[in-house]
């Protein structure tokens, strides 16, 4: 695609060179350090992106491309369902009917509509069966940026991380092999899944653990609110209708938000939510200072899915709506015992490889060597992580300096310096500057 | 590569931050996480034991490509009892120590345990001198 220079790992995350302006916003939040800006457009380092979505959250210019399905593929499939994650019902106000929101659903397209924390009941029965005998703590598997967060910095915690797929996944599974029963032949049927979240597209594209999803494409909730909205609003007609399973129990309305996960779960459990909070708890946790402890519910966002990447609302308010509805709801539902027939055998994975951040070299020799050249550079540098080099701090200029991925000029304080003892001149400085934020800007508002 | 980190005894807050450190390094190194696991349990045990048992301390640290070196050389008390302090379940540590989650009295077995190489060297009312290898491989 013409304007997208870098992609992810996962291909989740893209950066419209077209449209980024290098303001280096997102570059300040990432979380691995991942991005840069080089000629005026911000680039992400494709193996250590986490499909976070951090950056995608700060972007004043809408530059970061979310690498959703296009709506039109569900028409490819005679039988479209979606799954809906009861963040989706807790982005409208109270007044909006839930029954109107499914027949704008079914209207726009869709066959069939399932609640996807329906299986949340029978995974929380699995979840409890295993950490009898996990290693502890067992880290939840439920947010996939979290996953992949481990994965890329805390790779000696890879092990905890309860090898049970989400409920989304078993939902999924539920309802897939519900149609081969019924004798419907795969291609006649898509399962899409509408998601709050970037982390979870990257997780039905390129899941980890050894796992294919039967999940057919995986439409933008945040796109979707604003059509069913939009219908809404405009009164559209009804003409078609859906079928709707929206069995919930408590239990599963309240799963995706903080604390939703752990308080189901036997033993000394713990809830973990935003993405400072957790860095700072798996540090914690990898050098063994948290000692005793069962189950960590750890997710990405603040608020946990009620302040999703692609939740439009306030967290704060979603995650209120999400406690009154289910407070509204049955503690069961009567699927429960069918999800515990066809999906007890499914919700296994595979172990989850670590993805490691090599950050000098595989040879440990000439790494150490890079290593030592990149702290002594860190001592030149001002220390105060300005990003006007195009790196997230210091330290990262400091790495892609001795990896020949920056020049130490870039360095505005240490060229300073030289412009000073007159070792560099101002048209040299103007270029580096150039080739880090681009020419325009250096252009414009000279008079 | 040497580094060095200072303890200071009493200063529980900072304690963990030299283990924190070295298992940077060691990440970006891109040392097996079940090596830099050892270590890191290893250091923060021998840092802790300094905070609260000794007046103040130095962690030298040294890698090199074949693995890792530490040296943590305290001011303090001494080790009256060795051999007892090697005992797993030993612990002289304070009530108020112990209530923060440390002095379970795991420590220099523990420490022992997940090095290569490890001696120890302490002159009563003087300080103890503690030295512990793991190799990369």
């Amino acid at each position: 695609m013409g304007g997208y220079r870098h992609t992810t790992y996962n291909r989740a995350l893209e950066i419209s060179t077209d449209i980024c302006i290098g303001c280096s916003h997102c570059m300040k939040v990432c979380p691995t350090e991942a991005l840069r800006v080089f000629g005026g457009k911000a680039g992400i380092h494709a193996d250590w992106c986490i499909d976070c979505g951090e950056c995608y959250r700060v972007c004043p210019t809408r530059a970061i491309g979310v690498m959703d399905d296009d709506f039109k593929e569900i028409f490819n499939y005679r039988h479209r369902v979606l799954l809906v994650p009861s963040v989706f019902f807790a982005q409208f106000d109270r007044t909006v009917p839930r029954q109107k929101i499914f027949d704008i659903i079914g209207e726009l397209g869709f066959t069939e509509v399932c609640t996807v924390e329906q299986s949340v009941d029978t995974l929380v029965d699995e979840i409890n069966s295993y950490i009898e005998d996990a290693d502890k703590p067992v880290i939840s598997s439920f947010c996939p940026a979290i996953v992949r967060l481990i994965q890329v910095r805390f790779p000696s915690l890879v092990d905890n991380i309860m090898k049970l797929l989400p409920p989304i996944e078993i939902t999924a599974q539920f309802y897939k092999k519900r149609y081969e029963r019924e004798g419907m032949d795969c291609s006649e049927f898509g399962i899409f899944y509408l998601t709050p979240c970037i982390g979870k597209i990257a997780a039905v594209k390129s899941p980890v653990g050894g796992y294919k999803s039967p999940i057919t494409g995986v439409i933008n909730m945040d796109f979707f609110f604003n059509k069913v909205y939009l219908a809404y609003r405009q009164k559209i007609e009804i003409t078609k209708s859906i079928i709707v399973n929206d069995q919930l129990s408590s239990k599963g309305v309240l799963y995706p938000t903080t604390g939703g996960e752990s308080i189901n779960i036997s033993g000394r459990s713990l809830a973990v939510d935003g993405m400072k909070n957790s860095i700072d708890f798996l540090e914690a946790l990898e050098n063994e200072e948290i000692k005793n402890l069962d189950f960590l519910e750890i997710r990405a966002c603040d608020e946990s899915c009620a302040g999703g990447i692609l939740s439009h609302r306030n967290r704060f308010l979603t995650a209120e709506s999400l406690r009154e509805f289910a407070s509204k709801v049955p503690k069961e539902h009567n699927l429960i015992l069918d999800y515990k027939k066809y999906c007890s055998a499914v919700v296994h994975m595979d172990r989850i490889e670590p993805r490691s951040m090599v950050k000098y070299d595989r040879d440990i020799e000439v790494a150490l060597k890079k290593m030592e050249s990149a702290r002594r550079l860190r001592e030149l540098f001002p220390g105060i992580d300005c990003g006007a080099c195009g790196a997230p701090s210091c330290e990262a200029l400091a790495e892609d300096v001795v990896k020949g991925q920056a020049d130490i000029n870039s360095c505005i304080f240490l060229r300073t310096v030289y412009e000073k003892r007159g070792e560099i001149s101002l048209d040299e400085a103007v270029k580096i500057m150039e080739s880090i934020w681009g020419k325009d800007r250096f252009s414009k508002n000279s008079d | 590569m040497k580094f060095q980190y200072s303890v200071e005894g009493g200063d529980f807050t900072m304690a963990g931050h030299a283990s924190s450190q070295v298992k940077k390094s060691l990440k970006q190194l891109g040392i097996d996480s079940s090596i830099i696991k050892r270590v890191v349990v290893a250091l923060y045990e021998a840092e802790v034991n300094i905070v609260a048992h000794a007046y103040r301390g130095v962690i030298d640290v040294d890698i090199e490509s074949a693995g890792i070196k530490l040296k943590l050389t305290d001011e303090g008390p001494g080790i009256p009892d060795i051999e007892k302090a090697m005992t797993k379940g030993f612990s002289t540590a304070s009530a108020a120590v112990r209530e923060m989650g440390f002095g379970a009295g795991m420590g220099l077995p523990n420490i022992r345990d997940n090095s290569d190489r490890f001696t120890i060297d302490t002159v009563v009312n003087k300080g103890t001198v503690l030295s512990i290898e793991i190799d990369f491989k």
